[in-house]
């Protein structure tokens, strides 16, 4: 069984490479390279796969895992620019590829091995779905 | 492997009826979808694509090559028209949103080279809703 939570947090990011000129990260970034950072509302889900406990018909508990969302992801990201207050984004690249695997290195020594998947919407219209290291 | 999914729209209209029924056959099977003055919908596409992460540019996907892609394939061939009359396919095919998704998945595949160079990214899925309470999805 699969189950699923979301939550949302509001960041600034960078996408460019400290590395490369500005006009290359234009030409690969688009606006997103813009240096003075722009924001997002980020949502974020959360899968976990397991079968339910017997004793209390639960995959995972739901309190904990908002707990644990709230400790690895929201309080360190929401409302924070990432590229300048949230490693490993001032030497990696924070774009949305690289923000979901984060979020995977963050909460899946937290989650009992149940974590499944991470979606992360940059907006409706575009998101990302990381299954772990080699799936 | 990271999957990217990026969401477009587009509106038609289409109307459903088969040449393999009889008039009541289609007015019993399709009801008001086989209005012969057709209808329409605002469709909402979701094309998923698969590719590893770029070490070099963190990204798996160029996201403006493929709304490039969709753009020249699927939305100026689709938005604002009659599928039944200005689609070649739904001239043979029913213009079903289950013949619809395997269209634009075949459009998309079919012209995948003419933006993306080399193996990656990936199409894996078209996720067509024809209305928020009908969805379709047609994986490789």
């Amino acid at each position: 069984m699969l189950i699923t939570r979301r939550v949302d947090f509001s960041a600034s990011h960078v996408c460019a490479s400290p590395a490369w000129s500005q006009e290359r990260n234009r030409a690969v970034y688009g606006a997103e390279a813009n240096p003075q950072g722009h924001g997002h509302n980020f949502i974020l889900e959360v899968t976990l796969a397991g079968e339910p406990d017997p004793a209390s018909g639960m995959v995972f508990d739901l309190k904990r895992l908002k707990e644990i969302l709230h400790r690895e992801v929201v309080e360190p990201f929401d409302h924070r620019f990432l590229n300048r207050e949230v490693p490993p984004f001032d030497r990696v690249t924070p774009t949305l590829e690289n923000m979901a695997v984060e979020i995977w290195r963050r909460l899946e020594p937290a989650l009992d091995g149940r974590l499944h998947a991470v979606r992360l919407y940059e907006h409706e219209d575009l998101y990302v779905d990381y299954f772990g290291e080699g799936r | 492997m990271i999957r990217l999914t990026r969401r477009y729209r587009f509106a038609a209209s289409h109307r459903l009826h088969s040449a393999a029924f009889s008039e009541a056959e289609n007015r019993a099977l399709y009801g008001k979808c086989n209005n012969p003055f057709g209808h329409g919908h605002n469709y909402v596409l979701e094309v998923g694509v698969r590719a590893p992460v770029d070490p070099e540019t963190g990204r798996a996907a160029d996201v403006e090559l493929l709304d490039r892609l969709v753009r020249e394939q699927v939305i100026e061939a689709f938005d604002r028209r009659n599928l039944n009359t200005e689609v070649a396919a739904f001239t043979r095919l029913v213009a079903t949103t289950e013949n619809l998704g395997r269209e634009i998945f075949r459009r998309l595949a079919g012209n995948w080279d003419s933006v993306f160079e080399g193996p990656w990214p990936v199409l894996e899925i078209v996720r067509i809703a024809e209305t928020k309470r009908n969805i379709f999805e047609v994986r490789q």
